[in-house]
């Protein structure tokens, strides 16, 4: 049956971590746009202490929900929704500021591949952590200098010496690196090709330790926005890792065809819809300033004249409440279908193309809008236009995503539409 | 709980009209369309869908549980998908029968529903839209002013779907100008009754299959029964809106034929070697199209949901069908600038869909769920 009411316990949690947006990370969202670098300690701490492993739940790769599984307690016998709580939180999270959201502790995108391809030994070995007294972080790196969406031309390698896989190459854009491998016992997904002549066929990831001999962070980004989160440069100079910790197998076969690869790209399925829901929770920030401020002045929003008596102001608004909306609705069908085990590849990729760009221009719209309002540093605007160019270049850029639907949406395959 | 699946019968409606519309409807629409007439075959065969009796209860000779949004929007968007202006006309008794069902007074639903229950098709009219550059629903100028025992219609109306082969002609008109939405009622005119006059039949860019004419009030006199829900009135909002997310889905359905057109030309048409859904400039036009009548969809479907939950859904429907209108647009342009001149050709269906399209920033009324 067609419903959009959410579960009760999926409102209270949103309910409650709205006051938490309200209360903890707007007072502070300035500061730390200002002060790049900086990092709220103590809210981390209390963060992952009331939340568990975070922003982890969220990303569908809770260390303690593993646990949970493990000792067997009984499981819930209604249908599954834990990606739909996950874009419903995160939608709030970032409401309430984007860029101390994202620095969150938690396993991250790392912890999710390892979530999505490990063995539960790797499972048990590298997500226990984030159960832990102290936050830890996990990160991912693949972007390199010359490869972004072109992963096949990743250059970073991986060869086998023994028990010992020896890494060189060089990372970029790595979310959460610093935090990850200084600031924290956690450790980084790095994706390094172990033969280079088989193309996307021989690009693995491995999971690599903080303070691991070889690795080393070369740089910190500057950025138009989410200033407070890590982004790192890591360089790999005959760093050396464990055998098993390669995710998924070290055979070099068309990856296209076997689990391993099917498991990565499900990570993506569900990571692309969250990346939407943080989209919209910025998008949803910049959209209800406006109209507060408007209904302060006095100014009523007409929702029902037609098109061609409304204002520019109404017809602006109301485009961007329903861009807004319906980048949530294509959000929550993708994580919906995730939940039921329904393939989303193409709906994960249509909800993140489509927030990306709609909040992209609906946080620009809104600093146009508000005039000198908009503009000044005085008010929040200026930064959530910043913060939400972010959503549509990370985990896919807008282009990408329209790609992948294009070839869905034809039936090519990716050499049928390049 | 949060679900996108549709139920059962949900399926069982979507699966029927689809079949419908692909095996009757779309093979006669460039035909229609060119005539101006729909073949009543279509129509009779259309009315065994049962869509309007099957919203009708029993005790007023239907075969139905009443209202149904959410079931109606999935009917709509299949049909469309057939012809837009079939669609219509099969579906022009619903602003009447389920206004009356809805909001009318007992003896207007014994008198009036059963009628909409029979085998035969029966057609019924609504007369919303002005002929005004500004025409807006909350503005009305046809006037209905109370002297004793009736009210007198004064005005001018367009746009009316089959006004000429129906029996009533369900009129908007305000009680209380001024008073925007809440100044408007409607009013169960029968066609013939003096001081109302209808025009030849219009000449419009789209919906050509479909008849549709002017009608000009010049003191047309109606009981005080006449008014939809009596002494009371209506909640005009809430028949507006439930007529808004008909014609949203109606885009609905049309653009994703558009879509899957220029999907399957995309794949096939081949120039520098490759199809020309190969190059990107191509793909992306489409992949956008792709998303937003996935994103249209889920708008209607959510006030779909709000209306048939008792929400207030009034500005979830306005923001879909303008929503819808926008999308329509931008699918119709594009599903005609794919073909390039192939687009601009009228042996191909692009260009029916464009003009058609236009008219849903300019529709309201027409339709209702």
């Amino acid at each position: 049956m067609i419903d959009f009411e959410l579960s009760p316990r999926i409102k209270a949690t949103k309910n409650m971590i709205h006051m938490f947006a309200e209360q903890a990370l707007r007072p502070i969202a300035r500061y730390y746009d200002e002060n790049e670098h900086e990092k709220p300690w103590d809210l981390f701490k209390m963060v992952h202490k009331f939340m568990g492993g975070g922003m982890a739940g969220a990303f569908g790769a809770s260390g303690k929900e593993e646990k949970a599984e493990k000792e067997g307690e009984p499981k819930e016998k209604k249908p599954r929704e834990t990606n739909l709580a996950g874009a419903v939180t995160i939608e709030e999270i970032f409401w309430g500021d984007a860029g101390i959201a994202l620095s969150f502790p938690g396993p991250g995108l790392g912890g999710a591949a390892v979530q999505a391809s490990g063995t539960p030994e790797q499972k048990e070995k590298f997500l226990a952590r984030f159960s832990g007294e102290e936050p830890v972080w996990g990160a991912m790196a693949i972007t390199e200098p010359e490869a972004g969406s072109d992963t096949a031309n990743i250059k970073t390698t991986a060869v086998l010496d023994g028990e010992e896989w020896v890494l060189n190459g060089e990372k970029i854009f790595v979310t959460s690196g610093k935090s990850a491998l200084e600031y924290s016992k956690g450790f980084v997904v790095v994706w390094a090709t172990v033969d280079r002549k088989a193309g996307r066929a021989g690009i693995k990831p491995f999971v690599v330790e903080h303070g691991t001999p070889g690795m080393q962070i070369t740089k910190i980004e500057d950025k138009l926005g989410i200033r407070c989160s890590d982004t790192v440069s890591i360089s790999f100079m005959d760093c050396r890792i464990p055998k098993d910790n390669i995710l998924g197998s070290p055979e070099v076969v068309d990856k296209t065809k076997t689990e391993g690869f099917k498991k990565v790209m499900a990570t993506f399925d569900a990571t692309r819809p969250l990346v939407a829901a943080m989209a919209i929770g910025v998008g949803r920030a910049a959209l209800d300033f406006i109209k507060e401020t408007l209904k302060e002045k006095g100014v009523e929003i007409r929702y029902g004249i037609n098109p061609n008596r409304m204002t520019v102001l109404e017809r602006e608004i109301m485009q961007m409440e329903a861009d807004l909306k319906a980048a949530r609705l294509l959000t929550w069908r993708a994580v919906w279908m995730l939940d039921n085990g329904l393939r989303n590849d193409l709906q994960a990729s249509m909800a993140k193309a489509k927030a990306g760009m709609a909040v992209t221009r609906i946080t620009q719209k809104a600093v146009e809008l508000m005039g000198p309002l908009g503009y000044s540093r005085e008010y929040l605007l200026e930064k959530w236009m910043r913060d939400s160019k972010i959503n549509d270049i990370f985990e896919g850029t807008g282009q990408i995503q329209l790609l992948i639907t294009a070839r869905r949406v034809l039936g090519f395959t990716r050499e049928q539409l390049k | 709980m949060v679900s996108f699946e549709l139920s059962d019968e949900q399926k069982m409606i979507q699966e029927t009209c689809s079949s419908f519309a692909a095996d009757h409807m779309y093979p006669a629409m460039r035909e229609a369309d060119e005539s101006g007439e729909i073949p009543e075959e279509i129509i009779s065969r259309g009315w065994e869908l049962g869509l309007v009796g099957g919203c009708i209860p029993e005790e007023y000779e239907g075969f139905g549980e009443g209202l149904n949004a959410l079931n109606m929007v999935i009917a709509l968007e299949e049909l469309a998908w057939g012809d837009l202006s079939m669609a219509i006309h099969l579906l022009s008794p619903t602003v009447l029968a389920f206004s009356v069902l809805d909001q009318g007074t007992e003896e207007q639903k014994k008198n009036l529903l059963p009628r909409y229950c029979g085998e035969e098709f029966k057609p019924a009219s609504s007369a919303l839209v002005e002929p005004y550059y500004d025409f807006c629903p909350s503005a009305i100028r046809t006037v209905a002013d109370r002297d004793g025992e009736e009210f007198v219609i004064n005005g001018a109306k367009c746009l009316a779907p089959l006004a000429k082969e129906s029996d009533h002609v369900l009129v908007f008109a305000a009680t209380n100008p001024g008073m925007g939405f809440a100044g408007v009622d409607a009013f169960i005119v029968p066609v013939g009754t003096k001081g109302m006059e209808i025009g030849e039949r219009e000449k419009n860019m789209g919906l050509k299959a479909l008849a549709t004419y002017p009608i000009n009030f010049k003191d047309c006199r109606v009981p005080l029964a006449a008014r939809l829900g009596g002494e009371e009135g209506c909640d005009f909002l809430r028949l507006l809106s439930r007529s808004r997310l008909a014609l949203a889905a109606l885009a609905v359905g049309m653009c994703r034929h558009a879509l899957e057109h220029s999907r399957d030309y995309a794949r096939e048409r081949v120039a520098f070697g490759e199809p020309i859904g190969s190059r990107q400039a191509i793909a992306f036009m489409i992949a956008e199209m792709a998303i937003e009548v996935d994103a249209t969809r889920l708008l209607v479907w959510e006030a779909a949901w709000r209306c048939d939950k008792g929400m207030d859904f009034a500005k979830e429907a306005a923001l879909a069908k303008n929503y819808a209108a926008d999308v329509a647009m931008m699918v119709g342009d594009r599903s005609v600038q794919i073909m390039g001149g192939h687009g601009y050709i009228r042996d191909n269906p692009v260009e029916l869909w464009f003009r058609n399209a236009r008219g849903f920033a300019t529709f309201e009324g027409m339709v209702m769920v």
